[in-house]
């Protein structure tokens, strides 16, 4: 599996319909397997190591470089399959991933089709998160359809006996002189032809379809309601499940009566270890049952609030910096120079101590699986973010080889990273084991809200220093629970030390859209904020004065520009401003608050955005738009609240998101850098709408040092 | 069990539920009809709206028996064969959605808007979409498609 730059075998293309390819045994299989399901025709495999030097620069490295990611498909009349194990979850990848493969095989949109998140056809993916698809997997694809194309002028050369210098592809055809011209599926038919990549992308010059404001594919099956999100997926004799959730955390069972549920026509009582359920011919019928069920339920143990959680947090911490919390990860710290010199040193010295609570992610579609057992195999469908990680779920759950487990990821109502767990799969797979028949759970709204996870609460306590001229010299940085990643400062300081604590969490949590670096930025930037304030100095010209990354200060003097720093744009407006860089993409933002009776009103956004190289300019407008809007609600007000092992605010109507009433002017300013590799964009522009709000809500008063954003 | 006739989209479909069935559950599970999502069952996501005699009603809390006889449109019964309606061509082109899961909702919702305001403002846009979330956060692009679906609406009278 290491020898990943085999010449396709050139040799054998003029001798049709044979297997001959000179690949390990594993891709020999997966080829056999691809020609089976989709006949002959010609196939490409890529895997990363083959793409490395087109990373964008991130420390993310594949686990397993020599593995298979991805491979393209063209039968014999000419149709394109390309296979990857990522989801479209509104990200917009099964858009832009096309593009590039009709790009680079000079073939129409319209003949390309991606099959994605099919743990049995797609290969082996981590996980469609951390922004990777455009940075990695894109330029991945890019070579394998660059490398069918030439292999396909190769097939034509020696058919036609010419040099294949000659011949140039195009329209789905390659074409040569004196008017001569096949189509891709006259040269690959009869043949079973496999290779992998060799052929180097286009340069972004070269670019035809990419760079071009593409239109989502099958948007018209979205607006008909005729796409199959995962609620929507039917099976012969489907069956409706529905799980009996205890009332708080920590509460067991200690008695159950379901006499009254078994006796409903139709109703199987599922007594499956610690799962008590219910499965009924549709969900009402199922509802029903579960109310029926007589359970006696434990007391909760006792345990922090959303109140108290902050010093639980703190005090749970693992001591020293190198250890993990209870059950949690932590990490050596950071550190350059002598903080404690230089804090002895330094002229002023700026503390603060910044809260970050639990929010949830709330995605309209909530956890759904539909599972079927066939001759001791299960298939699931489920709505993930993690195909592959949850097929190891389910086939731990069961005890069963991975190879009897098959999940199936439709295009989804989204996650922003809160789908990456398979609690709904297993449980849909016990219901329809105990059932006989294939059942669906879907997830209720309150249920979405307490038996999800969410995003990390946190304290984020900083300290830090400047000398006489006003630089800052010292920079201590301590994460509590809320996540490492966005946490080293961009900014040029002598002496650091930078560490991130896992604590004990009260409540179950994990990804989010950007995650950590969201609450790192925001204490971070608030502070940058704070200090410059206090020292009387620009708060812009605070952060040039520290700040050496070319980018970060293209973005930040942009954003400036666009809004008009240091002033705003009515009268009576405070103006804040935040920068950061997070996943190799790097955004400034900057705000316009007004004063109200209650607090203050978000009257202006100016979105200052660079990610390399822009594949779609239309679908990242609205990814940066999407995650401006999400950011506004983190910043505004959303926070779970929680007391006693319950969610208090687990309904739409009690958990505020960001809705119509709630959007201000947002002006995005795309800096497209066509000589940069390109850099994933769904997560990084949420990172600076907090700051820059609550830098400008400062011009009111004094602001709580906490999320979401208060006036003192 | 009783039995409602439930007019949609202009068909007449005998169905057996509970009177007290929301309209949203029989509707998918009972007619097959899944254009229409389950986003919180309380009424305050509009994933599941539908038009009612021509106006805006959460299926997901709306019960079978108090809309059987009357004239329930999904979002399968908007297009005619396959011209799209103005909103839905509108939100084709302004790209106004990502994963999509509210667009159903969120295009029946705007064809009731426009049904009462012709030429909306920003603010009554605002105001009568209120209870329709996007998560992935396209009203930007929402606002503008149903702008555009009016001009074009106006422009076709």
């Amino acid at each position: 599996m290491t020898d990943i730059h085999i010449d396709p075998e050139r040799y054998e293309l003029t001798e049709p319909a044979r297997y001959v390819f000179d690949l390990p045994e594993v891709d020999r299989r997966q080829f056999l397997r691809i020609f089976s399901v989709l006949g002959g025709g010609l196939v490409v495999a890529a895997s990363m190591r083959a793409s490395a030097p087109l990373y964008a620069g991130d420390e993310q490295a594949p686990q397993d470089a020599s593995e298979v990611q991805a491979w393209i498909h063209i039968d014999e009349r000419g149709q394109v399959t390309a296979f990857t194990g990522k989801v479209e979850i509104g990200q917009n990848i099964r858009t832009s991933l096309s593009q590039v493969v009709a790009d680079e095989l000079r073939a129409p949109l319209a003949s390309i089709a991606f099959v994605m998140g099919d743990t049995d056809l797609t290969p082996f993916d981590q996980g469609t998160f951390g922004s990777r698809t455009t940075p990695a997997m894109a330029p991945l694809v890019a070579r394998a359809a660059a490398t069918a194309r030439e292999m396909l002028i190769d097939r034509a050369a020696a058919a036609w006996q010419v040099d294949r210098a000659t011949l140039r592809a195009a329209d789905g055809r390659i074409a040569g002189a004196g008017g001569r011209s096949a189509a891709y599926g006259e040269l690959t038919k009869g043949q079973r032809l496999a290779g992998r990549v060799t052929a180097s992308p286009a340069e972004r010059k070269g670019w035809v379809l990419r760079g071009t404001a593409v239109k989502k594919i099958d948007g018209r099956g979205v607006v008909t309601g005729r796409h199959t999100f995962t609620p929507d997926v039917t099976r012969p004799d489907l069956m409706a499940g529905c799980i009996a959730r205890p009332p708080a955390y920590g509460a067991k069972p200690r008695a159950v009566d379901d006499s009254r549920a078994r006796v409903m026509p139709g109703v199987t009582v599922v007594r499956d270890g610690d799962l008590i359920g219910v499965v009924a011919a549709n969900e009402r019928l199922a509802r029903q049952a579960l109310v029926a069920l007589q359970i006696d339920w434990s007391p909760a143990p006792a345990q922090p609030s959303s109140k108290t959680v902050f010093d639980h947090l703190k005090r749970t911490a693992a001591e020293g910096t190198a250890g993990g919390g209870r059950g949690g990860r932590g990490g050596a710290p950071r550190v350059a120079g002598d903080v404690v010199r230089a804090r002895a040193e330094a002229a002023r010295v700026f503390e603060a101590s910044y809260r970050i609570p639990y929010i949830a992610h709330v995605p309209l579609e909530p956890r759904t699986a539909v599972a079927e057992w066939t001759d001791g195999r299960v298939t699931v469908w489920t709505g993930t973010q993690r195909p592959f990680g949850v097929r190891t779920e389910v086939a731990n759950a069961f005890g069963l080889a991975e190879d009897r487990v098959r999940v199936i990821v439709p295009d989804f109502g989204s996650g922003y990273g809160g789908k990456h767990t398979g609690e709904q799969a297993i449980e849909a797979a016990r219901l329809a084991r105990a059932a006989g028949r294939p059942v669906k759970v879907v997830y209720g709204r309150d249920e979405e809200f307490s038996w999800g996870y969410c995003r990390p609460a946190g304290v984020i306590d900083i300290a830090a220093g400047v000398d006489r001229d006003g630089r800052l010299t010292f920079w201590e940085f301590d994460n509590y629970n809320s996540g490492a990643s966005g946490l080293p400062t961009p900014y040029a300081i002598p002496n650091q030390r930078q560490a991130f604590r896992a604590s004990d969490s009260p409540l179950r949590q994990g990804s989010y859209r950007g995650l950590a670096a969201t609450a790192n930025h925001y204490a971070r930037e608030m502070h940058m904020d704070a200090i410059a304030r206090a020292l009387e100095v620009d708060p812009v010209t605070f952060r040039l004065t520290h700040l050496e990354n070319a980018r970060m200060r293209a973005v930040l003097e942009a954003a400036a520009k666009h809004s008009g720093w240091p002033k705003s744009s009515a009268a009576g407006r405070g103006l804040g401003i935040a920068c950061g860089t997070e996943k190799g993409s790097y955004v400034a933002t900057a705000a316009e608050v007004s004063k109200t009776a209650d607090g203050f009103h978000v009257d202006r956004l100016v979105v200052v955005f660079e990610c390399g190289a822009v594949v779609n300019p239309d679908g990242l407008h609205n990814q940066v738009e999407g995650a401006v809007v999400q950011g506004l609600g983190g910043a505004l007000f959303e926070a779970v609240e929680f007391a006693d092992g319950k969610i208090l605010n687990g309904t739409m109507a009690r958990y505020r998101v960001p809705r119509f009433k709630d959007m201000p002017p947002i002006e995005i300013v795309l800096l497209d850098r066509p000589d940069l590799p390109s850099a994933g964009a769904g997560e990084t522009p949420i990172v600076c709408v907090a700051p820059a709000i609550g830098t400008a809500v400062r011009a009111f008063g004094p602001v709580d040092q906490a999320l979401p954003i208060r006036l003192l | 069990m009783p039995q409602f006739d439930l007019r949609v989209n202009g068909r007449t479909h005998r169905v057996t539920a509970e009177a007290g069935d929301s309209l949203l559950a029989v509707v998918r599970d009972d007619l097959g009809l899944t254009g229409s999502k389950f986003g919180c069952g309380e009424g305050h996501c509009g994933a599941c709206t539908v038009l009612v005699d021509g106006g805006a009603l959460r299926s997901c809390t709306a019960r079978v028996g108090a809309v059987a006889g009357k004239a329930i449109v999904t979002i399968e019964g908007l297009a005619a064969g396959d011209r799209l309606h103005p909103v839905q061509e509108a939100f084709v082109e302004a790209e106004a959605f990502q994963c999509g899961y509210c667009t159903p909702g969120m295009v029946m919702a705007a064809v009731a808007l426009l049904d009462q305001h012709p030429e909306p403002t920003d603010a009554d846009i605002a105001r009568v979409l209120d209870r329709n979330v996007c998560r992935c956060g396209t009203y930007p692009r929402i606002v503008k498609a149903i702008k555009a679906a009016a001009t074009e609406m106006r422009r076709r009278t």
